[in-house]
This record gives C-alpha cells, sequence and structure tokens, in this order.
C-alpha cells in the first residue's frame, strides 16, 4: 500500500474536526488514520492524516485541506524524512505454558507489560508502522482478543520545523 | 457603545455595505428581524427560503457584488440548503444569515433545532457557528471576506437566538482572524511568457473560457487576448456573454449541447489555453478521450483545480483580473517581436465547421411552435441588451446556444448543480440588483412550478420580470433521455399542459399573463411582455414536446461521438465525425 503521511496544522476552534471529516466524505477521499492532538501553541491543533495514495489522489487531498479556512498549513512527510509512530494497547489471551515466550516476544519489540489479568496480559507498544504490524501478527497467535490503536503521528528528521515558514508569517499578519 | 448581538448583526450588515437582502423570519431569527425595521437595509420578504438562497444568487451573477439571505433555524435554514449548493458549485459569493436555537438548547434536539453548520459543511467555503455576541461583526466581516474574495462561494453565519440577544459593545471595523485564508497572490510572469511561447509555437490553440473569466470581470482583457493570439474563442455555460457571440472567433459553447464548432475545436486543437475553467465533466466528455493532441495551459484562481481532472503543461495559478491583463500585454510584446501569430488555416477550419453544422431546428409556418425559435426571436428583438436568466434542462440549452450575448454579465443560471427551480427567484435577486433593466427568465413548466411563488414576491415589490415559460408538457430533457437511451419508454416525465393554467396562475399572483401558440404570433407577444415595465410578466408558450436539444455528446461517451441531431442528413453526420475531419 502506497501510504502518504500528511501533518496539517488547524486552528483549535469548534467546528474543525467537522470541516476536515466532511472534506474527505464529500470528495471520497479514503483515509488510512488520522490522530488530532495540541500543539505548543494552544490556538493551533496538529493532525496527522495517512492517506491510502493507490485510491486516492494525494496531491488533490493536500490542495483541498489547504483550502479549508481554519488549516494553516499542509506538509507532506516523506517516510525516510520522517519519524513515525504508533501507539498500540494489546490484550493477549496467555496459555500459562507460553507466557515467558510471550514476555519475550514483547520485551524484543520494546513493548511494555501494563496489565496483567488472570487469563490475559496488556501491552503497551510504540512502534514505526512495519514494526507495529509484525508485532501484531506475531502476537495473534497467542491469541489477542482486543486492540486499540492511536493512529499514526509522525515529525521531521533533522533541525527543521513544520512552523518554519509560511504559517508564522499568517498568524502575525492575523 | 451597548447594543444586542441582533443590532450589532444588522450593523455590521449596514457597514458592510449591504444594501439587499432576501429572507423570512422565525422563531429562532426573531431577535434580527426586529433591529431590520429601524435599519437602512431594504429586506425582501420571500414566500420560501430557496427563493431567498436563489435570489441572493440572481443579485450576486448580476452585479458581482455578494448576495445576502437569512433564515430561521431548522427548516428555514434547511430551505436553504439547494441555493448553498448551487452557489458553492457556481462560486457564487453569498452569506447566509440563520438563526439558531439558543446555546444551551442545542444538542437536544429542540424545537426548529438543525445541525446547519454540519449539513452545509461540504457545500460552503466556510461556516461558522458563532457562540459569543462580540464575535458577530467579525464573523460578519469574515463572511463577506471569504465569499468574495480567492474563489468566491457561499458563506453560513449560525447565529443561536441567545446570541443575538445577549448585550455586548459595538465597535467597527473589527478585526478579522483568518491565518489560515489563503488568497492567492499575483501571477507568475516568467510562466505567462512561457504560455505565450507555447501559444506561439501552436498551429491550432483555442481558448476555452470559463465562468473565472465572468467573475473577475476580465471580458475586456480576455478580448485583446484572443485578438492577439487570433485563436478561436469557447465560452462554456458559466461563461456565456464572457466574449460577444458575434465576434468572428467565437465559436459559442462546448460541451455535451455545445456546437459542433466548439466540440470539434476542443478535440481537433493542440493547445488549450483554459481561462478560469475547470474541465467539468459537461466540457469534457469521456476524460481520457478529450482533446488528445492538445497541450494544456489552465490559469485558475483556485490552486485545487490544477491538474484535478486535466493535467496541465503550463500551469498559471492567479486571480484572471491580473492574470488576463497581464496575458494581453505579454503577448501583444510577443507580436511586436516576433510578428502576428498565424493561425488563419485554423481559423478558416473552425469557419468551415460554422457553416457546416450550424445550430439547426426546423420551425415551420403552420407547424409546432419550436424553443430555439422563441429564443431567437428574444434575441433579435433585445439585440442582446437583457439579463437572460435560465433554469435547468432543455429550455436552458436552448436559451444557452441561440442566444446571442454580447456582454458579461447577461447571463445567469444554474450551472455545475443543475437546479431545477432556479430561474424565477434568481431573476427577482438579478432585477433588484440591477432595477431598469432587461431581466428575462427562461422557464421550463416543470421547473417553473418548482419556485413560482416568489412571482408574489416580485409582484408586490413591483420588480417587473418577464418568466418566458416553455411549455411542453414534459421534463424535457428527461424525456429526450428516456427517448434516447431507454427506448422511448417515457417514465413519470409527463407534467401536462394544461394544469395549472399558466395565465390564470400570473393573474392570480398579480402579474399579467400572456400565451402564445402559434410562430406567428411568437414577435407580438414578446413585444408586449418586453414592453411591460411595472409589473412581473408571464408567458405560457406552448411548445414542441417532441423537440430535443442537439447537438448531443452521449452521458460518458468521448466529444468525437457527438450527435448533429435530426436535422442533419446521415451523409452530413458522417462526414461530421472527427475520423473524417482527420482524414481531411
Amino acid at each position: 500500500m502506497t501510504t502518504h503521511t500528511l501533518s496539517v496544522l488547524v486552528e483549535n476552534k469548534p467546528g474543525v474536526l467537522a470541516h476536515v471529516a466532511a472534506l474527505f466524505s464529500r470528495r471520497a477521499f479514503n483515509i488510512t488514520s488520522l490522530s488530532v492532538g495540541p500543539t505548543t501553541d494552544p490556538k493551533v491543533s496538529r493532525m496527522t492524516i495517512v492517506v491510502d495514495g493507490a485510491s486516492t489522489p494525494v496531491d488533490q487531498v493536500h490542495k483541498q485541506l489547504e483550502k479549508l479556512i481554519r488549516v494553516l498549513k499542509v506538509t507532506e512527510l516523506a517516510e525516510d524524512e520522517a519519524i513515525e509512530r504508533e501507539l498500540a494497547l494489546i490484550k493477549v489471551r496467555v496459555n500459562p505454558e507460553l507466557r515467558a515466550e510471550l514476555v519475550d516476544l514483547a520485551a524484543s519489540y520494546r513493548a511494555n507489560v501494563v496489565d496483567l489479568g488472570s487469563d490475559t496480559i496488556v501491552l503497551e507498544a510504540v512502534c514505526s508502522p512495519g514494526r507495529l504490524d509484525a508485532l501484531l501478527a506475531l502476537l495473534e497467535q497467542h491469541g489477542t482478543c482486543e486492540l486499540v490503536r492511536t493512529g499514526l503521528i509522525a515529525i521531521s528528521r533533522g533541525d527543521g520545523t513544520i512552523t518554519d515558514d509560511s504559517l508564522e508569517l499568517a498568524m502575525a499578519s492575523a | 457603545m451597548e447594543v444586542t448581538g441582533a443590532q450589532a448583526l444588522v450593523r455590521s450588515l449596514e457597514c458592510q455595505g449591504v444594501d439587499i437582502m432576501f429572507g423570512l423570519p422565525g422563531g429562532a431569527i426573531l431577535p434580527a428581524y426586529d433591529p431590520i425595521r429601524s435599519s437602512s437595509l431594504r429586506h425582501i420578504l420571500v414566500r420560501h427560503e430557496q427563493g431567498a438562497g436563489h435570489a441572493a444568487e440572481g443579485y450576486a451573477w448580476a452585479t458581482g457584488r455578494v448576495g445576502v439571505c437569512m433564515a430561521t433555524s431548522g427548516p428555514g435554514a434547511t430551505n436553504l440548503v439547494t441555493a448553498l449548493a448551487d452557489a458553492y458549485m457556481d462560486s457564487v459569493p453569498i452569506v447566509a444569515i440563520t438563526g439558531q436555537v439558543p446555546t444551551a438548547m442545542i444538542g437536544t434536539d429542540a424545537f426548529q433545532e438543525s445541525d446547519i453548520t454540519g449539513i452545509t459543511g461540504p457545500i460552503t467555503k466556510h461556516n461558522e457557528l458563532v457562540t459569543d455576541a462580540a464575535r458577530i461583526p467579525a464573523a460578519i466581516a469574515e463572511a463577506f471576506h471569504i465569499a468574495s474574495t480567492g474563489r468566491p462561494g457561499p458563506v453560513l453565519v449560525d447565529l443561536p437566538k441567545d446570541i443575538l440577544q445577549a448585550q455586548t459593545t459595538w465597535s467597527w471595523p473589527p478585526t478579522m482572524d483568518l491565518p489560515g485564508y489563503k488568497i492567492p497572490g499575483a501571477p507568475d510572469k516568467s510562466l505567462i511568457e512561457q504560455a505565450a511561447s507555447l501559444i506561439r509555437e501552436a498551429k491550432r490553440p483555442v481558448l476555452y473560457v470559463g465562468g473565472g473569466v465572468i467573475k473577475s470581470d476580465s471580458s475586456a482583457a480576455l478580448r485583446e487576448l484572443a485578438e492577439h493570439t487570433q485563436a478561436p474563442v469557447t465560452t462554456t455555460l458559466m461563461a456565456r456573454g464572457a466574449f460577444p457571440d458575434s465576434h468572428p472567433l467565437a465559436l459559442g459553447m462546448p460541451g455535451m449541447h455545445g456546437t459542433y464548432a466548439a466540440v470539434m475545436a476542443l478535440q481537433e486543437c493542440d493547445l488549450i489555453v483554459a481561462l478560469g475553467a475547470r474541465f467539468d465533466d459537461r466540457v469534457t466528455g469521456k476524460l481520457a478521450a478529450f482533446a488528445p493532441k492538445a497541450k494544456i495551459v489552465h490559469a485558475d484562481i483556485d490552486p485545487a483545480e490544477i491538474g484535478k481532472n486535466r493535467k496541465p503543461d503550463i500551469a498559471i495559478v492567479g486571480n484572471l483580473a491580473e492574470t488576463l491583463p497581464a496575458f494581453a500585454t505579454v503577448m501583444r510584446a510577443e507580436i511586436d517581436a516576433n510578428g502576428p501569430v498565424d493561425t488563419a488555416e485554423w481559423v478558416a477550419l473552425t469557419d468551415g465547421w460554422k457553416r457546416s453544422y450550424p445550430l439547426r431546428y426546423n420551425q415551420d409556418a403552420d407547424g409546432p411552435l419550436k424553443p430555439q425559435h422563441v429564443v431567437e426571436r428574444l434575441s433579435a428583438l433585445t439585440g442582446g441588451d437583457a439579463i437572460i436568466v435560465a433554469g435547468v434542462g432543455q429550455h436552458q440549452m436552448h436559451a444557452s446556444q441561440h442566444y446571442s450575448f454580447t456582454k458579461p454579465r447577461s447571463w445567469i443560471n444554474s450551472g455545475g448543480a443543475g437546479t431545477m427551480g432556479f430561474a424565477v427567484p434568481a431573476a427577482m435577486g438579478a432585477q433588484i440588483g440591477r432595477p431598469g433593466e432587461l431581466v428575462v427568465a427562461i422557464d421550463g413548466d416543470g421547473c417553473f412550478q418548482m419556485t413560482a411563488q416568489e412571482l408574489a414576491t416580485c409582484a408586490i415589490e413591483g420588480l417587473p420580470i418577464k418568466v418566458l415559460i416553455f411549455n411542453n408538457g414534459f421534463l424535457g430533457m428527461v424525456r429526450q433521455w428516456q427517448e434516447l437511451f431507454y427506448d422511448e419508454r417515457y417514465s413519470e416525465v409527463h407534467l401536462g399542459t394544461a394544469i395549472p393554467d399558466y395565465v390564470k396562475l400570473a393573474e392570480a399572483y398579480g402579474c399579467v399573463g400572456l400565451r402564445c401558440e402559434h410562430q406567428g404570433d411568437v414577435d407580438g407577444v414578446l413585444e408586449k411582455a418586453l414592453s411591460i415595465s411595472d409589473v412581473p410578466t408571464v408567458v405560457d408558450f406552448r411548445t414542441h414536446d417532441a423537440e430535443g436539444v442537439f447537438p448531443m455528446v452521449p452521458a460518458g461517451r468521448s466529444n468525437d461521438d457527438l450527435v448533429l441531431g435530426p436535422e442533419f442528413s446521415a451523409a452530413e453526420q458522417q462526414a461530421a465525425t472527427r475520423k473524417e475531419v482527420i482524414a481531411k
């Protein structure tokens, strides 16, 4: 799958998520994940949107997002120039005989055991997307009974920041 | 100075320069209607909120200014939805103001509550639910700014009743807070120069002119550019009037019901210069087969239109109000340096197409009345000096094809959305925006019955619009498709010509009602209708029920498959196919 990761800075105002969601629906864009959270500036939120490039014209997603009034800036993060992470909480059924093997497996993926039940354990894993999929495939053999993922977040490598250029100018003139 | 939110709203509209608005009051918007009484605003009380929305659109089309409509919460607001969707598709600058239930009741399924910002998100350029009375002036100023700048479009401002009733401190002008709103800057001159060299190299250039030329009021620069480049000009449904139909380089409308010359010129050209156009499916036909040999220069204000449907060789993003004069100047300099552009052979070819395959119909002296004949007579009697408004369907296509447009903002219709019922309320808005000018709605009997109630508004407000109903007793365009593509199996398209009696209906609404059934009476009836200047006039033209709109490119097919229609012989149709054209 050819996924593209868009970092989108938006005004932290009511209705912004609805406008973004309405755009994706209106234009029949397929998204793989969307995560939203605050930034260092309380007036600005950051969305990370992963788009399936095979079914959706990424250039159009980018340009149409730019047209939304509450969207401040859209940046596509190339895979090799970005650090991409996703947090997953995974509840796995535990066969007592395989408990040690499971804990070793978790450790090799730097997943923490965050809860222990009588028949299950909950793992917390923070991985790059491919690595998380690999862990999940291995855990499947033990019996994953519940999974929750945050969706991808990403940040560029190196010294540059998303707020480097036009955004600050736009905010200053407003 | 302390004012209520409602007073702040009305003052903001006044400060924004609004003098006309269209609306209909109700519970949640009631506080706003009180200060309107003592304001400078002229409020036109419509009979249905959809009429207010289309009237605001007609006003905006006719004047280039922002149209304003107002409605209450719930059904009042949802009745605006069709007009907002229409304005969004056709980039018409309107501001809609809606009442909302009090903030404390939002989300409780209160009486006449609807999530109008949620509903209209995908069909507005922007919308906002205002939750603080102090923000009203800024929200209004931002709405007008967003609606009228960049690519224009509709903006909705939703105002809860308690916010309208709350006290706030008045000040103007407000500070706009739009850090994410981007308006394209000046066009890149080097790209214009590159485009000029493409024109110089081209043997067969065509200007593909869209609605952006009308909206940017750049028709004069377009004409200069066309004359410098000597390129034939096609004007889309949104751009009729941007270039005079009588000009030797004019090919008329392209697309599904375009002229043969316009369609074939785009198919056969080696360069398309697209100006404020968006490669809409009704223009391109099957996209993969559209203009297969053409390089593309695409100038538009909206970066998202660049490459959306057809990838350009050169993209010039910017306002055509700047791009077109710059383009004309660059082209002038190019000619001064390198001599005139020679397109004589190409223009001779397109001229030949115009002569061989004109828009053709057959009006017998005692045969059924043809809609095309009525349009041609209207065109002759008005000399192009009228504002023509159309609904959607066969009458719209006949009007666009057969009226000879001479100037911009003289053609108003629903293009992208295809909204039946557009004409009567849009004509009302146009007449208010341009009082003293002749406003003629050409409408179908199906369309007319969707919004005819606004005749009451027109009569009471003394708006002398003319409504020419092409009454063929059918949903004619649907009938035509059933004839052609469903083996003449007519399903739910027959309306009948007799009910309602349009003459009596007109009279009941305080309008003059006329009827015309024969070709010989057309001029007399039109002259009478055009002479009435105090009340609206409705003419019931009983037109031929089996008349189709031609030429026609069947939906989803290549423009190469243009059908000339029944007035052309099989031999003519054969000779007109693109294969034959290429062979020659």
